[in-house]
């Protein structure tokens, strides 16, 4: 080494040389910024931008519910919580509440059920294996708008195709948009079709993490795949199940476009607003009408306070449910 | 429900809160410099649907070497009005001339402070180019602002599918329907004829609220509201009236009971579920003649509408009072809703004129509809306007019409709620968004 000595200088010298003045400590100053400080800029964009578009906003929409904010009339009056006070007793909005829990209920739970069992399926040595893989997430990629399109046709209530093939063996045609419950079905069938898929394809992400000789070992102890699946499977995946259980509550509860869709474009949902859901009554206030920017920012803040403890519920739910592997 | 998609629309519509917030001019696609090369003027034109303007700017721009026109076609009605909404309560983003739908005028002529004065800028010389309501509709109550010009009218007449009538035995000459069918009982009589003939499948109306609009207007001066604005729907006798004979028909088995703008109504005139319907003319090619298909051009024929003339629809144009360029906006305005621009935009778009000159220029008055069995359109639909008495409207009007009454009334002719509860729940309703 001492051949090379004075062509590159050891590193990690706590003084430099005499000889080597300013630029090379400089240099060296800015190489531990670099590594100190680098980080924090690569990711600055982001919070910048979070910060212009995400935070300002979510702050904002405090401030103007603090108002009778009428964007068409130009009315501007500070009322303080009043805004709050009425949404308490506003039924079209609990109704809306309503519609959504159920509309989530419907959709997730038997979504990520299936979910669970197809990736399962799927994490098996099969013919044409990532054919199939790639097949379930289709759905998840068509445009929502194109699918609620679809779906207002098919359960459509006169000429729907399903009505007619209830018709063709006999049944009477289900009024799809006029009963509350099977608006919410049509619904939620809808976004299994997009979701299921997709959660399907992350957990199978999760489970082929999971070390085969467990699998291994299990057969031989005799233990059936249902055995397998539920002692070995679930409860590995099951940050990956957290994780869908939360994002799926999130989605949940902003549920839009499909019931847009199926209600023909309307953000009524149906006469009775049988399917209006918080989101589209949301949209209805703040953005036709007399567009009440003020009462619109108070309810987008009750859905959010809503979505938070709805998932922290979700995730005390499924946690306790689902053993993971303490040891 | 896709992340990305709720992210990149959460990010719009933070991106439209800071721009409100702000105030900001550079969130505003509008060139608010304007004055580009050579003293030119740059105009916004914000539109939506299809106004049938791309001939006409032509044209203008051509009179007018110093003014370049940008039109920005802003889709559905629905999409385009929250955002002018926005952009005028922010200050800027709004175009030098917007266009308006009329439900929406009147929402803006009760607050027109963010509108220019079209008097001021020397309108008041137009006015005898329009019909009395058209104008007046867009003029504020004390007869001091005009905030709009008009561009097209709906008029109103009858459609009806000549093969099904022939199969009833029904007349098919539309000279020979139109006598048919000169007053509401007559219409409801031949309905009945109609269907007594047992050798249809089809109803004789698409669905019992259709009745709503050309009946109030024909017989009422006001609909919803009154002239001071205040909700009036529970105690117009007319509406009640109406809201009885159209359920009746119901009840007869007279409408197909299909929901109006839904696919099973679009699937009903594929499959010939209904004999007439209640059409403007903006309904004839864009509607009727989209949805019933090839298969079925030249079955449908029009006569006039039962009761006289009516209207349904049409639209404006105003100039927001953020404009740079008022009197160059004032020169597009003007030119689009003169006889050239109609009847431009009605070659273009079948927007009928409201210009009272445009009405009565061969270009429109001789026009016949292939689709329509050669039907004269721009006489039928001409006449139609002529004859109207003009109705008061009020600033809600649509919104009390197509977001409360007209889904109640489907309900109660679905059967889903007796007529009764539907319309105290209508009632209900519209009192509390009109309060």
């Amino acid at each position: 080494m001492s051949s090379t000595a004075g062509a590159a200088p050891p590193r990690h010298r706590a003084t430099p040389p005499s000889s080597t003045p300013a630029p090379r400590r400089s240099s060296y100053r800015l190489g531990r910024w670099d590594l100190k400080y680098s980080p924090y800029l690569y990711i600055a964009p982001f919070f910048a931008l979070f910060g212009v578009f995400g935070l300002f906003p979510v702050l904002y929409t405090v401030y103007v519910s603090l108002f009778d904010y009428e964007l068409l009339s130009g009315t501007k009056e500070f009322t303080g919580l009043e805004n709050y006070r009425v949404l308490m007793e506003d039924a079209q909005f609990w109704n809306a509440a309503y519609n959504t829990l159920g509309i989530f209920v419907l959709s997730t739970v038997p979504q990520l059920i299936v979910a669970l069992i197809l990736a399962n399926l799927l994490n098996r040595q099969m013919r044409g294996r990532t054919l199939l893989r790639m097949g379930i997430v289709v759905p998840n990629i068509t445009s929502v708008a194109a699918v609620g399109i679809i779906f207002a046709l098919i359960f459509a209530d006169r000429y729907g195709l399903i009505n007619w093939l209830l018709g063709t063996v006999g049944f009477d045609p289900i009024a799809w948009r006029d009963n509350r419950y099977a608006s919410w079905f049509a619904v939620a069938f809808m976004v299994d079709w997009r979701w299921t898929g997709y959660n399907a394809l992350i957990y199978l992400g999760a489970m082929q993490a999971i070390p085969k000789d467990l699998y291994e070992s299990a057969s031989l102890d005799g233990a059936s795949a249902w055995r397998q699946f539920w002692t070995i499977t679930v409860p590995l995946i099951r940050p990956t199940i957290l994780f869908t259980v939360i994002i799926s509550t999130i989605g949940g509860f902003q549920i839009f476009t499909e019931p847009l869709m199926y209600g023909f474009g309307l953000v009524r949902g149906g006469a009775d607003h049988q399917f209006q859901t918080l989101a589209m009554y949301i949209y209805e206030k703040t953005f036709t009408g007399n567009a009440e920017y003020g009462y619109g920012s108070a309810m987008s803040w009750l859905l959010f306070m809503m979505i938070i403890i709805f998932a922290l519920i979700n995730f005390a739910l499924v946690r306790r449910s689902v053993k993971g592997d303490r040891k | 429900m896709s992340v990305i998609r709720r992210r990149l629309r959460t990010a719009a519509v933070a991106a439209i809160a800071a721009c409100v917030a702000l105030g900001s001019a550079s969130c505003s696609k509008s060139d608010d410099e304007g004055t580009g090369e050579g003293g030119q003027v740059k105009l916004v034109l914000q539109t939506f649907q299809n106004f049938g303007y791309d001939q006409a700017i032509k044209d203008f721009e051509a009179a007018n070497p110093n003014i370049k026109v940008e039109h920005q076609k802003m889709g559905e009605l629905r999409d385009f009005q929250p955002k002018l909404v926005q952009w005028l309560a922010a200050g800027s983003g709004a175009g030098d001339v917007v266009g308006l739908e009329e439900g929406v005028l009147l929402g803006y002529v009760q607050n027109h402070d963010k509108f220019a004065n079209l008097l001021d800028l020397g309108a008041g010389e137009l006015k005898a180019n329009f019909p009395e309501w058209k104008w007046n509709n867009a003029l504020t109550p004390d007869g001091k602002k005009l905030i709009g010009l008009g561009t097209d009218v709906g008029g109103l007449a009858m459609c009806y599918r000549k093969d099904l009538f022939q199969q009833a035995g029904l007349p098919t000459d539309r000279d020979e329907v139109s006598k048919r069918i000169t007053t509401w009982q007559d219409y409801i009589a031949l309905g009945k004829e109609f269907k007594a003939s047992g050798k249809v499948k089809a109803a004789w109306l698409d669905s019992a609220t259709s009745l709503m609009q050309p009946y109030v207007m024909q017989n009422s001066e006001t609909f919803f509201f009154d002239k001071d604005n205040k909700f009036i729907g529970d105690t117009n006798p007319v509406i009640k009236q109406t809201w009885d004979l159209g359920l009746q028909m119901a009840a007869d088995g007279l409408t197909a009971k299909a929901q109006r703008w839904s696919a099973d109504w679009d699937a009903a005139f594929k499959n010939s579920a209904f004999a007439t319907l209640p059409c403007p003319a903006w309904m004839t090619e864009g509607v009727i003649a989209q949805r019933s298909g090839p298969a079925n051009a030249g079955k449908w024929d029009i006569a006039t509408i039962p009761g006289g003339g009516g209207n349904w629809g049409g639209s404006y144009l105003a100039i927001p009072a953020q404009t740079k360029h008022p009197k160059e906006a004032y020169l597009l305005a003007k030119y689009l809703t003169s006889k050239e621009g109609h009847l431009a935009a009605f070659k273009e778009a079948a927007a009928m004129p409201s210009d009272i000159a445009g009405l009565e220029d061969p270009a429109f008055k001789d026009k016949t509809s292939d689709y329509f069995s050669g039907a004269p359109i721009g006489q039928i639909f001409g006449e139609s306007v002529k004859n109207m008495k003009p109705v008061f409207l009020g600033a809600k009007h649509q919104q009390v019409w197509e977001t409360i009454f007209e889904p109640q009334m489907q309900a109660a002719e679905r059967g889903q709620a007796s007529s009764d509860a539907a319309w105290k729940k209508a009632v209900d309703e519209a009192k509390k968004a009109t309060s």
